[in-house]
């Protein structure tokens, strides 16, 4: 945050342009390799919260439950409640206070941000060895125990981008709402 | 007051020096560099007798240097999470550091899962998605690419957010405020990547994603990456070290770090931010009133006092020079103001040219310490207007707990004794 005094902004928004303008007029060699779809489709694990890239599979908690108790439990402790490592459930009704707690139920805005997270990078000794379906498992596990899907909800890709999650309209866009704070 | 000095030199409460002091009142002053350089010492009784070291001939040359073996505490200050090995941080010293440009080897580090090992032959950059044709590029290709240098800060979005805490933490400025670095940057500009793979126009973002265990991954507005992103190959120098993103990372000027994605190994042009994990459940600034600002990317105006800091304790009264950092993700620094009575007056600090956009500016103030207890400031203004907050204005949005963009001024208080500590004044 900041405050103001009184600028030569225009100065500094003509310097800027000046710059932009030569830089886009430079000219690469034209060394990369062209890829197939479906090759770069391999690397693409990324999830985009319309559920875009959300993979074929399905999962229920309870097939959750048995995962998360043989592979997360030890870091993230019994029903996702944390310890030693990140609390995964509860604190719903917290972010206001000054001991906030902040999980995936209480904070995250969108569901399809654990199914991108947990394949990606969990568990921590063995990423990207989860099934897919194994994945969509934990996620409806996790959803489930923080009580935003019922416990026999089928989570796929059709299902998991319609999650509304609780803190959903807990954020504001200063990117690029707030003007003054982009370049 | 000594002999050279004139009230005129006095420029703000509490012994503040116009800066011409330093400029004019000598070279050697200035040179001599540290603290309490200028406090009159008599020399001692010692003989000045011919050392060991030049009677005899030194070491050879050797292949890669190293510093001093009597700096081998100059170091990184490391510190990890419980139970998951290399998901964890490591401070830069600036305590013990001095100039703009921050060594590789104590360059801060922030890893959500470890240093990969990457080997450069094997690594490739993906470019794909809304683009006319996906491109993957070898490192080999990269560095055959015109390249743009820059020197330029990267700092943590999480930097100085244990000042928040109630009670300040006593910790050396290093640790309070390691999570920057300065570097010069070398590498490739996006644009000229982006527009060999024919982006879309219209797709409004770039999914960055990193070659690490954890594929980091943030979603990064177009227009930045037209505009001044490279794709970094070389830091000072010599190619990128592996804690930094060897063999090549994402570098978004002026930019919280963890969007100059490491190990970068995938850019995919998207018509929406993905809201991955690093930018929604982290990397988030949760107001008091409960909400939550998103997508706070530039590094805005701040400005550290590195000595006196915690630790770096004053010799008796005297002259000193109070030094330090100043920086904005938004421009250039176009002043930083000092005060040794706790706020009530500041005057105009000395700023070490080059003044260079999105970099370290290293700002000098002469001080006469009369050895009553003092407290000192530093506040930046960057080349928008923008001025750097008090802590009390920070904490009167954010609260007292741990929160990324805290560029509160910092306050370090002078014990009669001349000890330094951490204060909230």
């Amino acid at each position: 945050m900041s405050t103001r005094e009184n600028v030569g902004r225009l100065l500094v928004a003509g310097a800027g342009a000046l710059w932009l303008s030569t830089a886009s007029a430079q000219q690469g060699p034209n060394l990369g390799v062209e890829v197939s779809a479906a090759d770069a489709a391999a690397w693409d694990i990324s999830i985009q919260p319309d559920g875009a890239g959300l993979p074929p599979g399905k999962g229920k908690a309870a097939d959750g439950e048995k995962i998360y108790a043989a592979k997360c439990i030890a870091c993230h402790g019994a029903n996702g409640a944390g310890q030693p490592n990140d609390r995964l459930v509860g604190g719903q009704g917290t972010i206001t206070q000054l001991a906030q707690v902040r999980t995936i139920g209480s904070y995250w805005p969108y569901a399809t941000t654990a199914f991108d997270y947990i394949r990606r990078a969990m568990p921590f000794q063995a990423p990207e060895s989860l099934t897919n379906d194994e994945v969509y498992a934990l996620t409806a596990y996790l959803l489930a125990k923080n009580g935003i899907i019922r416990e026999r909800d089928e989570m796929n890709a059709r299902t998991l981008p319609k999650v509304r999650m609780p803190n959903r309209d807990g954020f504001i866009l200063a990117y690029p709402q707030r003007t003054d704070r982009s370049p | 007051m000594s002999k050279h000095e004139t009230s005129l030199d006095v420029v703000a409460g509490n012994g503040l020096l116009h800066r011409r002091w330093f400029l004019t009142q000598g070279a050697a002053l200035v040179g001599a560099g540290g603290l309490g350089l200028m406090s009159a010492r008599p020399v001692g009784a010692e003989p000045l007798d011919v050392p060991a070291w030049m009677k005899a001939p030194g070491v050879p040359m050797s292949a890669y240097g190293q510093p001093a073996k009597y700096e081998k505490d100059v170091q990184r200050v490391v510190g990890g999470t419980p139970n998951v090995v290399g998901n964890g941080v490591s401070f830069t010293p600036h305590h013990r550091l001095h100039g703009t440009i921050t060594p590789n080897s104590l360059h801060f580090e922030r890893h959500h899962s470890g240093v990969p090992d990457i080997d450069p032959e094997r690594h490739r950059l993906l470019i794909h998605g809304a683009v006319r044709r996906p491109l993957a590029f070898k490192v080999d290709a990269l560095l055959r690419y015109p390249t743009v240098t820059r020197i330029q800060f990267l700092e943590c979005a999480g930097n100085s957010g244990s000042n928040l805490a109630p009670q300040p933490p006593q910790a050396p400025c290093g640790v309070l405020h390691g999570l920057m670095s300065c570097s010069e940057w070398t590498g490739v500009p996006l644009s000229i990547l982006m527009n060999e793979a024919g982006a879309d126009r219209s797709a409004g973002w770039v999914l960055a994603e990193g070659g690490d265990a954890a594929a980091m991954s943030r979603s990064v507005p177009r227009a930045k990456i037209m505009d001044d992103a490279i794709v970094a190959l070389y830091q000072n120098g010599e190619r990128l070290r592996p804690e930094n993103g060897y063999p090549m990372r994402l570098f978004l000027p002026g930019y919280e770090g963890n969007m100059s994605v490491k190990w970068l190994r995938r850019l995919k042009v998207v018509n929406a931010a993905t809201m991955t994990r690093d930018e929604t459940s982290h990397y988030t600034d949760v107001l008091l009133n409960g909400k939550a600002l998103m997508f706070t990317y530039p590094m805005e105006v701040k400005s550290i006092i590195t000595s006196p800091s915690t630790g770096l304790a004053l010799h008796g009264p005297g002259l000193y020079e109070v030094t330090g950092l100043a920086w904005s993700g938004l421009g250039k620094i176009r002043r930083v103001e000092v005060s040794a009575d706790g706020g009530s007056s500041w005057a105009e600090a000395a700023l070490s040219e080059p003044v260079l956009l999105k970099a370290f500016t290293r700002f000098r103030m002469a001080w006469r310490w009369n050895g009553s207890p003092a407290v000192l400031k530093s506040r930046a203004v960057d080349e928008t207007g923008a001025v750097q907050p008090t802590r009390e204005a920070f904490v009167r949005e954010r609260g007292e707990r741990m929160n990324y963009h805290n560029n509160a001024i910092q306050s370090w208080s002078i014990a009669a004794s001349g000890e330094v500590s951490n204060v909230y004044a």
